[in-house]
């Protein structure tokens, strides 16, 4: 995870958002555009600038009651408006464990020995 | 079993009232995360991907069933049902609330179990071999050491800041369970001429980023200077350790840097300078504790029993009596290593009710002792051969007795990238999808004794430098890739594994090990040379010949 500090010098390539864990319970939130937190990925405020992110950023590191470890993360953005995770870290946040989910291009003439 | 004393209970309760009132805190704003952080962190509380996660210490792996039953509990009343043994014989829980993690503590301290000193730069939970004080030729029980230097580490102020975590691994065996060779300290007891307890001492030996064996800086230390002679180490350590930069902090570092004929001259130094008086361990001091560890009263029973023998006609049970069943001390008696590396599943995984089921065959079956083994198993140390029938009937109906002990689907796996801020990558799925393609019985008895260790970054928590075939997990370019090593190895011939070659994408380990294994049982020189055995007479060429050939 990078750091707060870290990331004021890093500038968004694209659409981003602002992520942490709930302190109480330690559950994944997204900083709102409302100034809050939801554990709901579509509800996270969407940011595309650098100067945007930093911004974001900052409120809600200020908030350090209600959450722990915040960073900027990427998200896409699909037709339609849907957003969705921007990497394999946050898909994993954002959906769950990967556990139980098949290897894809598995050998189809596996067990040869 | 050790048994607590006052001091003991008195410290645990102490440590839950206090972490109770810092959680209080934090959650009312008072302490910020940066105050807060040094605190969570010094009772074994980390920030995952998901949530917090809670790791516990179980002192050179003997669990009770009581304590095993409460783990249970916790993992009912404050997780989501089950937990992680991990390879440094703790169990982690990755969904705990931060403001129940009081009331688990609490309920944990009254069957005396703790977190202190699973994270932090400080000396972390002593392991010891799993099957110690049962092992057959054992010297003597090593439990009786670790939990000396239990005790005298334990928010020791000297060792609580130390310039990164130290792990000590003490072992009684000529057979090296507790993978001495890759701690900062690693202990083997042995006897002098005389007949006196003491031991060698290692130093300097660690995974990571940087991997090292340890390095033997003393044949032998007598038992009665033991803490001490930890203590002049930990002197130099805390003296010459690099603060200023975490990937050169380890002890391991700075006897590479140093040379260990220089740390060992440095750490003599101290030892001869420093006032031992307080620290001289004496027989009564040694007695004391040993009087706390209870044993057994093992009845007189036939090695081979009628209902073993009735049950070798059953080929089912054949196959995990030969791969799950070791020599005890004790004829008639047997140690029991109970898998928890079913096919597809996570290594290391047991829900709540595997965790009670055990520790009710514990009591029927084992003298309601536990044991956690590095690997990610569980033992059950005490139990009569004329019993394992209906043990392994019990443990089957529990998911427990996958017949793969030592086999390539007793996998060891970090959490990785599913659960761990730290990961690059996964490392679970990959296990997962190895148990899948090895799950005939035959195919991995076939290969014989094999060991793949999975790290999903270079912390490597999977131990993956001394998997006889490591994988470790990296990042390229945003997707996940891997590194396989092949020929390393955690005993007392430990060694670091070699690249084989190029990292190959998340799709085709498992068809990379496959073709490792190939190439293995071609080249073999006998069906009973191992696997390690082919690649330290062979290197690692004919294997990466193999592998790249087509890719």
């Amino acid at each position: 995870m990078t750091s707060p500090l870290e990331q004021k010098k890093i500038r968004i390539t694209g659409p981003s958002v602002v992520t942490a864990n709930r302190t109480w319970d330690g559950v994944v939130i997204w900083r709102t555009a409302s100034k809050g937190w939801s554990p709901e990925l579509s509800d996270a405020a969407i940011v595309r600038t650098s100067d945007e992110a930093r911004a974001l950023l900052a409120e809600s590191v200020a908030d350090d009651v209600g959450a722990v470890g915040a960073y900027i993360a990427p998200v896409e953005v699909r037709d339609g408006g849907a957003v969705a995770p921007g990497n394999l870290r946050e898909h994993i946040r954002s959906e769950g464990l990967t556990i139980g989910v098949a290897m894809p291009a598995q050998r189809q003439d596996h067990v040869r020995i | 079993m050790y048994a607590y004393d006052e001091i003991d209970r008195t410290l645990i309760n102490e440590r839950v009232t206090e972490f109770r009132d810092q959680v209080k805190r934090r959650l009312s704003g008072e302490l910020s995360e940066d105050e807060f952080k040094m605190l969570r962190l010094q009772n074994g509380v980390y920030l995952q991907l998901h949530a917090y996660m809670f790791r516990i210490a179980i002192p050179y792996g003997t669990l009770s069933s009581k304590q095993l039953r409460r783990l249970a509990h916790v993992a009912r009343r404050y997780d989501r049902g089950y937990g992680h043994f991990t390879t440094r014989q703790n169990i982690q829980f990755n969904w705990i609330k931060l403001a129940e993690l009081p009331d688990a503590m609490a309920d944990l301290a009254e069957v005396g179990i703790h977190a202190m000193q699973t994270s932090g730069n400080n000396t972390r939970n002593v392991t010891s071999d799993q099957w110690a004080g049962v092992a057959p030729g054992e010297i003597e029980d090593p439990r009786i050491w670790s939990e000396l230097l239990r005790q005298y580490t334990t928010l020791h102020p000297e060792f609580s800041f130390l310039p990164r975590k130290f792990k000590f691994a003490i072992t009684a065996s000529a057979h090296d369970r507790a993978a001495i060779k890759v701690h900062d300290v690693g202990l083997r007891l042995h006897k002098n001429e005389h007949g006196e307890t003491g031991f060698e001492v290692l130093v300097g030996g660690g995974l990571g980023r940087t991997p090292f064996l340890g390095k033997s800086i003393k044949p032998f230390v007598h038992g009665h200077d033991l803490l001490s002679y930890v203590e002049a180490i930990l002197r130099v350590y805390n003296q010459y350790g690099r603060r200023d930069n975490i990937y050169k902090a380890r002890i391991k570092i700075l006897v590479h840097e140093l040379g260990a004929e220089k740390f060992a001259a440095e750490v003599e130094e101290e030892w001869r300078q420093m006032d031992k008086s307080a620290l001289t361990l004496d027989d009564a001091a040694i007695e004391e504790i040993r009087s706390r560890f209870s044993y057994p009263a093992y009845e007189t029973l036939p090695p081979m029993p009628e209902q073993l023998k009735k049950a070798a006609h059953d080929p089912q049970f054949e196959a995990w009596r030969k791969n799950s069943v070791f020599p005890h001390k004790v004829p008639g008696y047997a140690i029991v290593t109970l898998s928890l590396k079913p096919v597809g599943g996570p290594p290391g995984d047991a829900t709540a009710d595997q965790m009670d089921t055990v520790a009710d065959l514990a009591d029927k079956y084992s003298f309601g002792e536990i044991r956690v083994g590095h690997e990610q198993n569980l033992a059950l140390p005490h139990v009569a051969k004329r019993d394992l029938p209906a043990l392994w009937r019990a443990l089957d109906g529990a998911g427990l007795a996958t017949p793969n002990v030592n086999l390539i689907t007793d996998i060891i796996a970090c959490p990785g990238l599913d659960y761990c801020s730290l990961a690059n990558a996964r490392s679970i799925p990959i296990a997962q999808e190895l148990t899948r393609r090895f799950a005939n019985h035959d195919t991995a008895n076939l290969i014989g004794r094999l060991h793949v260790n999975i790290s999903g970054c270079i912390n490597a928590c999977g131990h993956h430098h001394v998997g006889h075939i490591g994988i470790l997990g990296v990042e390229k370019n945003g997707e996940e890739f891997y590194q396989i090593t092949i020929g390393g190895r955690a005993d007392e011939h430990a060694e670091l594994g070699n690249l084989i070659g190029p990292a190959v994408p998340y799709a085709d380990v498992a068809d990379v090990v496959e073709d490792i294994v190939e190439a293995y049982l071609a080249l073999r020189a006998r069906p009973d040379e191992l696997f390690v055995d082919t690649v330290k007479r062979l290197g690692v060429e004919p294997f990466r010949e193999r592998v790249y050939a087509t890719r």
